[in-house]
């Protein structure tokens, strides 16, 4: 048989190869690295992580007095949160203006697609002179690093609704407005759902980037501050929750699609 | 009282010419069905009339007033394909008429207005036979129950004027048949005039008390695109339409048409 057709008969079995292996390969590096030097940093063993990670969750920080891995997930989660929420209502907004109306388009249209060229990591900068170190800039970092793009994709999404239905609505007799909010709308939130899981990447990216440079809790905080000594134990038990963290946002999004947009993949299939 | 009437009219897209010189006066009620060989400006015709575009020279009036610039709910249009929102159940898709009429901020009626809305609604699916299909959304349904809503979707405005644009082309025969029935019930049952590109002598006979051939009357064949189509034959069927022998003269001059066509025209038309 063609190796092009050869097909799995459960994903599964497969879809976890490459996780086991990974631990199998870290264990072993780790075992090793352990039994040369048993004060080595760089491959805590699975024990050590684990009681790291513990300790950290479920046992009070004496000088802050909170929970710190859980106090770091909270303030993080809330920024990005912050930036996702307004730039998704601000790319809808922006967007569907864009798509409709062909003056807007012609005003902004390069406007946008100038500043989704700008890199938001270099006016990082220009956010902590504006608004100061605190919670503003790294929240408007997430904003200005994913509204541009996502402005772009949802105003290229409502060009993509065939031209029959423009037509069709306005001899119904539809106001823009009126084929705006019935016809527009909400055919291009379920398109925001996908620019949003697409846009979740960047998002963290700039979360922790901001994080890293200027704050005092935080998951990418906590982890550019446990660098200076090595702190692997720390460091990869958080590299793992964001990780989660990021896949299960996705996941929330996906189902909320499927759940309340079922007509658009029945439509597309 | 004509209904529709296009006076002189010419569209062109740069230099290329699609239409040249069409007069075309409908009276109120009349069914024109305009036919001829593929890309010869059918669609653009119904596209002019809709105002989805606007033509280079001449005039277009409805019921003696010239066009407005834009689609209005004067002129209903059931397209072959996208013609109903799929994001819309197949009732509220019906609904959406009445709501932009009556809710002219937010098209979207609430209580004792959306039950009469939905009640109207639902006397429109009835007579189009989709009365049990009012919760379904459009992706579930057939090709044939898709049209027959695009159809109820389009009347629920009592539009003056019905456009077709090869509405029936994509449906199997047995559907067809059905659907060319609903339609002429419609027809008859209201004032409105429609108007029907096909690209189906038979369909045209059969439906139309009007039919209209397009094609080009002067071809310059190292510049195709130099002369467009005009009203080449332009046929009152109200009491012919029976009549089988003009049928087939009718059928073996368009035949002979076709054959005259440059090879690759004639490839096109015969798709």
């Amino acid at each position: 048989m063609r190796w092009m057709n050869r097909r799995p008969r459960h994903v599964w079995p497969w879809a976890i190869a490459p996780f086991i292996a990974l631990i199998c390969i870290y264990a072993v590096g780790s075992c090793v690295r352990l039994s040369e030097n048993a004060g080595d940093k760089l491959m805590p063993g699975g024990f050590t992580l684990f009681q790291t990670w513990y300790a950290m969750a479920f046992e009070l920080d004496a000088r802050s007095g909170v929970y710190r891995f859980w106090q770091d997930t909270l303030v993080s989660l809330v920024r990005l949160g912050l930036g996702l929420t307004i730039a998704a209502g601000c790319s809808l907004a922006l967007g569907v203006g864009l798509g409709v109306l062909p003056l807007a388009r012609a005003t902004f249209g390069s406007a946008v697609t100038a500043a989704s060229m700008v890199p938001a990591l270099a006016v990082l900068p220009i956010l902590f002179i504006v608004f100061g170190v605190g919670e503003v800039s790294k929240v408007a970092l997430i904003v200005i690093g994913t509204l541009p793009c996502m402005v772009r994709d949802l105003a290229q999404r409502v060009r993509e609704i065939p031209e029959e239905q423009w037509i069709k609505a306005q001899t119904l007799g539809a106001s823009t407005l009126q084929f705006t909010l019935r016809v527009v709308l909400p055919q291009i939130l379920p398109r925001l759902i996908d620019s949003l899981r697409l846009s979740l990447g960047p998002a963290w990216l700039f979360l922790i980037s901001g994080e890293a440079i200027s704050a005092t809790s935080g998951l990418g905080y906590r982890i550019f501050l446990v660098r200076r000594y090595l702190a692997m134990d720390v460091i990869l038990p958080y590299v793992f929750w964001i990780t989660l963290l990021a896949f299960l946002l996705d996941r929330v999004l996906l189902r909320v699609r499927a759940r309340r947009y079922a007509w658009i993949d029945a439509e597309q299939a | 009282m004509t209904s529709v009437s296009l006076r002189g009219v010419w569209h062109e897209y740069g230099d290329k010419v699609v239409l040249e010189n069409v007069h075309l006066d409908l009276p109120v009620h009349s069914f024109c069905a305009i036919a001829g060989p593929s890309g010869c400006g059918k669609s653009t015709l119904l596209r002019l009339i809709l105002a989805q575009e606007q033509p280079s020279r001449g005039t277009i009036t409805i019921d003696g007033a010239p066009r407005p610039d834009e689609p209005q709910a004067d002129r209903g249009v059931v397209f072959q394909r996208y013609s109903v929102f799929p994001h819309l159940s197949v009732r509220a898709n019906v609904m959406l008429g009445l709501e932009l009429e009556r809710a002219p901020w937010l098209g979207r009626l609430f209580g004792a207005a959306r039950r009469q809305a939905r009640a109207e609604a639902d006397v429109f699916l009835e007579a189009v036979g989709l009365a049990d299909d009012g919760d379904r959304f459009p992706h579930a349904l057939s090709g044939g129950m898709r049209q027959r809503l695009s159809i109820a979707q389009a009347l629920i405005r009592r539009p003056k004027v019905l456009l077709l644009d090869e509405a029936f082309a994509a449906l199997d025969r047995g559907t067809r048949d059905s659907i060319h029935e609903l339609v002429l019930r419609l027809w008859a049952e209201t004032r409105m005039t429609v108007i029907m590109v096909t690209h189906d002598l038979q369909e045209g006979f059969r439906l139309a008390t009007r039919l209209v051939v397009l094609d080009k009357v002067r071809r310059d064949p190292h510049a195709p695109d130099r002369f467009g189509a005009t009203v080449t034959y332009d046929l009152k069927l109200d009491r012919e339409r029976r009549d089988p022998r003009l049928r087939l003269a009718l059928e073996r001059e368009l035949a002979t048409q076709e054959r005259n066509m440059p090879p690759k025209l004639r490839s096109a038309a015969a798709l």
